[in-house]
């Protein structure tokens, strides 16, 4: 083989390399365009003000459990834990998550009552991007606590089928 | 009728926390999926998940999009009595699922 005969091939090979390039970029610019609108942190925080109302979120006392490195964001299992000793005149009223980064913030709001013995719950969600996740735990004395976490997902939910 | 699984222990002791586990076949359509011709495919998802032991509620969940289709959920409750556990799903477009559990507390 010569040369003259290689260089053909090698343009070929770099035309198709740059043209798939290209289309990827289109992909991604139309997939922005078309994709669902992501929450913003200010979005979460309205919608935690609503929960909440005008009462202070402590940190403590609440423990999120999630892999802090998410292969595939389709399915997290996520675990938490309120520390409440659960009876009558001290329980955990209810626990709410949410994500700052996925197209609602709201993920899950839970209700317990003080036949539930231990304030926790698992669950398996979905999560957009890598980003903070928050819990917020309603007390039966009215006082709200919280924990944040941040996690990592590098294959998305709610990005397939574009 | 989607089918729904439910892990309650069969036998318990009386005042002990047992642990109820519940998943059910449901593929949780978020709404903002779109579809091949670039349309977001309508929200189907289950919005409401409430646990009654013997008529009495104790645990309750609202579901968003976020969860993953084919919900798990578990959680806890304390054993006073022998009974059922009613287990009941709602959601968009009408979708209602229901099962029970016994439980013998000795």
């Amino acid at each position: 083989m010569t040369n003259d005969h290689d260089m053909p091939q090698a343009t070929r090979r770099r035309f198709l390399i740059d043209t798939a390039a290209l289309a990827g970029a289109t992909g991604i610019g139309l997939s922005l365009a078309t994709g669902p609108a992501s929450a913003t942190p200010a979005s979460m925080r309205a919608v935690i003000r609503k929960v909440v109302g005008e009462a202070p979120v402590k940190k403590g006392r609440l423990k999120i459990d999630l892999p802090p490195l998410i292969e595939n964001g389709n399915a997290v299992a996520l675990t938490v834990t309120a520390e409440s000793p659960m009876t009558a005149d001290d329980h955990v009223k209810a626990i709410h998550i949410f994500a700052e980064k996925n197209p609602q913030p709201n993920v899950i709001g839970v209700q317990f009552g003080p036949r539930a013995g231990r304030a926790m719950f698992s669950t398996r969600i979905r999560l957009a991007d890598s980003q903070h996740v928050v819990a917020i735990a309603q007390m039966s004395d009215g006082s709200f606590w919280s924990d944040e976490i941040e996690v990592i997902v590098t294959l998305a939910a709610c990005l397939e089928g574009v | 009728m989607a089918r729904a699984l439910i892990n309650v222990p069969a036998k318990a002791k009386r005042g002990e926390v047992i642990e109820i586990k519940t998943l059910i076949s449901h593929n949780m359509e978020t709404g903002f999926r779109p579809d091949n011709t670039g349309k977001a495919v309508p929200r189907d998802i289950i919005t409401e998940f409430v646990c009654k032991y013997n008529g009495e509620e104790i645990f309750r969940a609202e579901l968003f999009p976020a969860i993953s289709a084919n919900p798990f959920l578990t959680f806890f409750t304390i054993a006073t009595e022998s009974g059922t556990l009613n287990f009941e799903w709602t959601g968009d477009n009408g979708f209602s699922a229901s099962e029970s559990a016994n439980i013998t507390v000795e």
